[in-house]
């Protein structure tokens, strides 16, 4: 092969998942296994106070009697999980970083490659209005505007810091929506997790900036489980943004991620997210599983809980963003755009759960499959006997490209108040061949058409995004989608 | 060097064939139109020529100013400068027009290597082409022909052409759909773009339009075949006399 085509040949690849890229960084890491001696030496290694190792240990005892969840539509062959490792971070200077000088050069680099700022002069200088944590395998490795946040009174950082600065915070709210018991995975989180996010925003405070949490696997036969854990408090509003990426690896990688939202009276929270983790090459090989339990509680009357999810990446995602409508006249959105190429598999949905009077939800999802991909929309809408005139809207949109791929929608309806009124609408299309003429006919290639048609389909979600977050999803939109056609 | 120049052209539809030796030659600056009966392979014609994969062309050659047009893809067609205003245009839901248009005019500038147009650039262009076709603001921030009229569908097709800037122009039924005042205003708007390195294939039913757009040739095609070429007198004898003589047969 000539130097010219391996060059093209890498751009070629790049292009198919630019984030493959592996952080060549020392790293200190729990041997592979999982037992009370692991889940204990975790709790240690992160000076845990004894509650939350005992949080750990029920959680891990509990797990012992679960077996893995066979109902979703996805196939995989059995994960070992005495062959993860539970506990990997980067080995930093000084034990944890006060400021960006103190990070490791690498770690920083990594993330300029992945485009994420942790930069403050890049905020200050208006290119971005966003505050950032980031986690890189197990542990929160920067957060900026930490200071800006504090004197409104919001605690934003990794949650390792919360449970040490803050722990009758972290002690009053942690598994209060995803209790320890919730779900196999939910439930290997709560032994296990590393690190992740911790956000307080205090009553009455509308904060200013967008959080962002942004998520990086590295090491190799580790897993990742994240903990982030959101309250918003009386009246307060905050928008929060999730982000990952992953290397470029040939064996699976797990990721049981759990997210936590309570949101009391009149309080809003926005929870976004742009999934990108590494899907995995076109024979289905290597790739992420993504195993994530998110919930939110609208606690207090008048709430509002929206997740806005879109899912480009992993071999596998299962995930059901929910919301607990528990508060008066609370409110609960779930706009979803999941995208499965290749042999990608995706079974994702939401929960929405009316106790409250008068509470809304609305869910809006849309999947696209190509290649041999199989997309799958599971949403449960429940109505309680207290849910006097609950309303509910539900809009599944699949398109299809191709005639190897699958749709799926399993809608649940479980209404027990007669009052209630629940909406559900179903369209399944095919990606038309005379609308990909049309593009061509005005100058778009098959590629570019492909993504506009796509990004049409989707309009209705990513309106729903934060604007920068939309460029980037539109973008990885196109990205997953090539090679899909012809 | 003639701008199309179409030799023997055979094609078909799902292994139907539906066109059976078209010759055809197109001069930079000439309009030609082209008349028959329904289901004679106008329409046939003009997605072989734009390079619609759903039609096969089974012989002969076509020449796009002066390359085989077998080595270029429906987009690459596009951007060397074919135009096709489709008789029935399709709707793209969630693509504004504008947003569109923006992709495809830049998506053809790229092709001939001129500058990208930047946001400002465009909506001058936009306002510029606007007028030629009078199209209203609204449809261009609605999303591609979602909800348009079949008039405003055709309307837009002429719209799009005027910012295309295209050496060739073919327009498949253009004028049907459109009211009296519409076709005058969409006649006004193809002769504004009329140049003399430009050329036109103007596919349509009615004497009417070509009162408008005075065509330099007229073609009549019948089952796959063009039977007669003439001048523009030749459009006002199918007007009285119809496709008889030729589908009797
Ligand atoms: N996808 C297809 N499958 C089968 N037959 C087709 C297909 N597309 C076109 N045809 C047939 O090809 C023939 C020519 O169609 P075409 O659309 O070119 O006619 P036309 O001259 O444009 O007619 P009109 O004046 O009604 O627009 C018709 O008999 C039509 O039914
Ligand atoms: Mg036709």
């Amino acid at each position: 092969m000539k130097i010219e085509d391996e060059k093209s040949f890498d751009t070629l690849t790049d292009k198919e998942y630019k984030y493959g890229f592996v952080t060549d960084i020392e790293s200190d890491s729990l041997p592979p296994g999982l037992n009370e001696d692991i889940v204990r030496a975790i709790s240690k290694r992160k000076n845990e106070p004894e509650w939350l190792m005992e949080f750990r240990l029920k959680a891990y005892r509990h797990w012992l009697t679960l077996e893995e969840p066979k109902w979703a539509k996805v196939e995989f062959p059995p994960v070992d999980y005495q062959a993860l490792s539970y506990y990997s971070a980067p080995k930093q200077k000084a034990d944890m970083p006060q400021s960006l000088d103190d990070v490791d050069p690498e770690l920083l680099a990594t993330y300029e490659k992945l485009g994420i700022p942790l930069g403050e002069q890049e905020v200050l200088a208006g290119v971005a209005n966003v505050a950032v944590d980031a986690v890189f395998d197990s542990v929160s490795v920067a957060t900026t505007f930490k200071k800006n946040l504090e004197e409104l009174g919001i605690i934003f950082g990794s949650f390792s810091d919360a449970v040490k600065d803050h722990p009758e915070l972290v002690k009053k709210y942690l598994g209060t929506v995803v209790p320890y018991k919730d779900n196999y995975y939910a439930t290997l989180n709560s032994a296990v997790f590393s690190d992740g996010s911790f956000c307080y925003i205090p009553k009455g405070v509308k904060c200013p900036l967008e959080l962002s949490t942004y998520f990086r696997i590295n090491a190799a036969n580790t897993g990742q489980f994240e903990r982030t854990l959101l309250v918003a408090d009386e009246g307060a509003q905050v928008s929060y943004l999730e982000g990952c990426t992953a290397p470029q690896r040939d064996e699976n990688q797990l990721h049981a991620a759990v997210v936590e939202l309570i949101a009391h009276k009149d309080a809003k929270i926005k929870y976004s997210t742009v999934q990108n983790w590494y899907p995995g090459d076109k024979d289905g090989k290597g790739g992420i599983y993504n195993f994530v339990t998110k919930r939110g509680h609208c606690r207090g009357d008048n709430s509002k809980i929206s997740w806005t999810q879109v899912e480009t990446g992993s071999a596998i995602t299962w995930k059901y963003p929910s919301c607990i409508l528990k508060g008066d006249n609370s409110v609960g959105e779930f706009y979803s755009v999941a995208v499965t190429n290749n042999m990608q598999q995706a079974d994702t949905g939401t929960k929405m759960v009316h106790i409250g009077k008068n509470t809304k939800s609305t869910i809006i999802s849309k999947g696209i499959s190509a290649g041999k991909a199989q997309n799958t929309y599971r949403g449960l809408v429940r109505v309680q006997e207290t849910a006097e005139n609950a309303r509910n809207f539900s809009q599944c949109d699949s398109m299809l490209i191709g005639d190897r791929c699958g749709a799926h929608t399993f809608p649940y309806i479980d209404v027990n108040n007669p009052t209630a009124q629940v909406e559900h609408e179903a369209t399944t299309t095919k990606i038309g061949e005379d609308q990909i003429f049309y593009c061509n006919q005005r100058g778009l290639d098959t590629e570019e058409a492909v993504t506009m048609i796509v990004n049409g389909f989707c309009k209705e979600v990513f309106r729903e995004l934060p604007m920068e977050f939309a460029v980037e999803a539109q973008k990885l939109l196109g990205i997953s989608l090539e090679g899909s056609v012809g | 060097m003639a701008l199309l120049e179409i030799k023997d052209l055979h094609a078909s539809v799902a292994d139907k064939p539906i066109l059976k030796g078209i010759n055809l030659t197109i001069k930079p600056g000439e309009v030609h139109a082209i008349m028959g009966p329904n289901g004679s392979g106008k329409s046939t014609l003009s997605n072989v020529l734009a390079g619609n994969e759903a039609y096969t062309k089974t012989a002969g050659q076509i020449l796009f100013d002066g390359q085989d047009i077998d080595e270029l893809a429906a987009h690459e067609r596009a951007c060397a400068g074919m135009f096709l205003a489709f008789q029935y245009p399709v709707e793209i839901a969630g693509i504004s027009n504008m947003y569109f248009l923006k992709a495809a005019v830049n998506a053809v500038r790229k092709y001939q290597g001129i500058d990208q147009l930047d946001a400002m650039d465009f909506l001058d262009l936009v306002e510029e082409k606007k007028k030629i076709v009078k199209i209203r603001s609204d449809l261009l921030e609605r999303a591609v022909n979602s909800g348009f009229s079949g008039g405003e569908k055709k309307r837009n097709e002429i719209f799009q052409m005027a910012m295309l800037e295209p050496k060739l122009g073919i327009l498949d039924e253009t004028d049907s759909g459109l009211d009296i005042d519409a076709l005058r205003i969409v006649a006004d708007g193809v002769n504004a773009l009329r140049s003399p390195d430009r050329g036109f294939l103007v596919i349509t039913h009615y004497q009417r339009l070509l009162d408008y757009i005075v065509p330099d040739h007229v073609h009549v095609l019948v089952n796959g075949q063009i039977v007669k070429s003439g001048g523009k007198e030749l459009a006002l004898e199918l007007e009285d006399e119809g496709y008889a003589s030729w589908v009797a047969e």
